[in-house]
């Protein structure tokens, strides 16, 4: 059997006295998508954080191919490397062209030559339709097409995972699908993926397993159908009811 | 009233874009509209003229009219003196422009460095940090006259061997030193402006954390700090003037000496619009910037 990508093992995670994560365990083979769900303030976001080592977690520990993250010698810059994160709120360089958005962290970390840099970039944003907007400034684009970029900008260093918090929240809902369809095409390409989404029938669509996070701890997890269409926990149940109501499903 | 007009010519052009091939017309609603503004633009602008006659003619008056004015315009406005002593001033304004240049150039460098170190959080700079805060409240604090005269004096009772007696280094030394505790807090503050998730995007990407600064972090935060850069170089230039208590030169020191001369104060005043000549500009620059970056800011939404 192969090794997974990402092993997380019994990670906590607590601001102060309030704890956000409590003994999370899950693995991310290669090429699967393992989409966490939950209401706000379930620790999802802080979850990926952690994972990207945006912030540190209090105890166990994250391994990204077999390798430790959280030992205190790990070089974090390096990890980042194999990291790709994909954020709610888009974080695009304001002052940068797009085409110079994407082609940053591969000409500065990776070193690859401007020219090559700029090819491939192109290559990216012309599979993902937006190959008009290279060189405009990320505000003058929509929502979704910003999220799209920002999409390609952590998908330009290659990266061996990659993460996406909740990256649709801040689109109306005519945006949420060009980004959702971005990251479907994306799974079919085989990365592997860990997301944290609201959007239920996006999460049946791309997921391998689904895990359901309730006040910091996974209460349920199995396959998309397990989890979404006949949820055992009262909790699940009770969440997915919201999400129905809410239309969202 | 400019702005008045402006504005009504863009609410004019404004509508253009719905007027496709010529068929729209406006409606009798939009072109008394349109009249009303145009009649209230009319009256602002009647209002402004006849106050600032007012206002402006009567304070002059008051100065004309008043039983002194003979004598101080003889000694402030004997223009015939000042064209003679110009030269001179002009020649001493060189000074202050020179000294301008070199100081806003250190002041550049040190102000960013000590920025730098004050945002930073490697515990190898916690010493410079330290220092870096003390520095930084006690020049702000201390006025600039006080900081000429400890450095133009202090330093050469040191008789240091090697340490300068030249009173033009000195004087911009202390120029240097006051307004690097100025930039530097324009230019921290602009660091801190700039939300968290900008670094946390770029270290994300595998940026290291000197990376993140100069591609992501510094270049925002020069754009938004431009506006009070330009200002603390306009009070600079004024500035470089108080040099000329330690006996350089300048354009103040030689209307100081012209005046001295004659017991005519009308030097003083040449050198004043010598300095406005380049400030007024300047100042005009730095609203223009300040302008187009709010503007530039109101027209994107924060990410």
């Amino acid at each position: 059997m192969t090794q997974p990508v990402l092993k997380v093992n019994q990670v906590r995670k607590s601001y102060g006295s309030e704890v956000v994560l409590e003994d999370i365990s899950f693995s991310v083979p290669v090429h699967t998508a393992t989409v966490f769900i939950g209401s706000s303030g379930s620790g999802k976001s802080t979850l990926l954080r952690c994972i990207n080592l945006l912030d540190q977690i209090d105890d166990g520990s994250i391994e990204l191919d077999g390798e430790d993250i959280t030992a205190v010698d790990a070089d974090v810059d390096k990890v980042r490397r194999k990291l790709g994160i994909v954020f709610q709120s888009f974080n695009l360089f304001p002052h940068m062209r797009v085409i110079d958005n994407i082609t940053l962290a591969p000409m500065k970390v990776q070193g690859i030559s401007k020219e090559d840099a700029r090819e491939n970039a192109n290559k990216l944003l012309d599979r993902f339709g937006l190959h008009d907007k290279a060189e405009d400034y990320p505000d003058r684009l929509s929502g979704g097409q910003q999220q799209r970029v920002a999409i390609i900008r952590s998908i330009a260093v290659a990266p061996r995972l990659l993460l996406l918090d909740e990256i649709t929240s801040a689109l109306d809902p005519v945006l949420v699908n060009e980004v959702l369809s971005t990251v479907r095409d994306l799974k079919i390409e085989g990365m592997t993926m860990v997301l944290a989404t609201h959007e239920m029938g996006f999460a049946k669509q791309v997921a391998d397993e689904v895990c359901f996070l309730h006040r910091g701890k996974i209460l349920e997890w199995g396959t998309p159908t397990q989890i979404l269409e006949a949820p055992q926990q009262p909790e699940t149940k009770e969440f997915l009811k919201r999400v129905h109501e809410a239309g969202r499903l | 009233m400019s702005n008045e007009l402006g504005r009504q010519s863009e609410s004019d052009s404004g509508a253009a874009p719905y007027n496709f091939g010529g068929e729209w017309k406006p409606s009798q609603l939009e072109i008394d509209r349109r009249a009303a503004r145009k009649a209230r633009n009319r009256r602002n602008a009647a209002i402004a003229i006849l106050s600032s006659i007012v206002v402006i003619g009567g304070l002059a008056l008051v100065a004309v009219t008043s039983p002194g004015w003979k004598s101080l315009s003889d000694t402030f406005f004997a223009w015939a003196y000042g064209v003679e002593v110009l030269p001179k001033i002009i020649l001493g304004f060189g000074t202050n422009v020179s000294l301008t240049l070199i100081a806003s150039t250190c002041v550049g460098i040190f102000g960013l460095s000590i920025a730098l170190i004050r945002t930073s959080r490697s515990p190898a700079l916690a010493p410079f940090r330290i220092l870096a805060t003390v520095y930084v409240d006690v020049f702000r604090g201390i006025p600039m006259l006080l900081v000429l005269l400890l450095v133009g004096f202090g330093i050469p009772a040191l008789r240091i061997k090697g340490l300068t007696n030249n009173v033009l280094i000195l004087g911009t030394l202390a120029v240097v030193i006051t307004y690097t505790a100025y930039v530097a807090e324009v230019i921290r503050s602009g660091i801190l402006t700039i939300h968290p998730s900008q670094r946390a995007a770029a270290r994300s990407l595998g940026l290291s954390h000197f990376q993140s600064l100069r591609y992501v972090v510094l270049p925002q935060a020069f754009r938004r700090v431009t506006p009070p850069l330009l200002n603390d170089l306009v009070a600079l230039i004024k500035d470089t003037g108080l040099v000329s208590i330690l006996g350089v030169t300048d354009a103040v020191r030689a209307a100081q000496i012209a005046s001295s001369r004659s017991f005519n104060y009308t030097p003083y005043v040449m050198a004043a619009i010598i300095f406005l000549l380049v400030t007024i500009p300047l100042t005009r620059f730095t609203d223009r910037t300040l302008r187009r970056s709010i503007e530039r800011q109101n027209a994107t939404g924060v990410a």
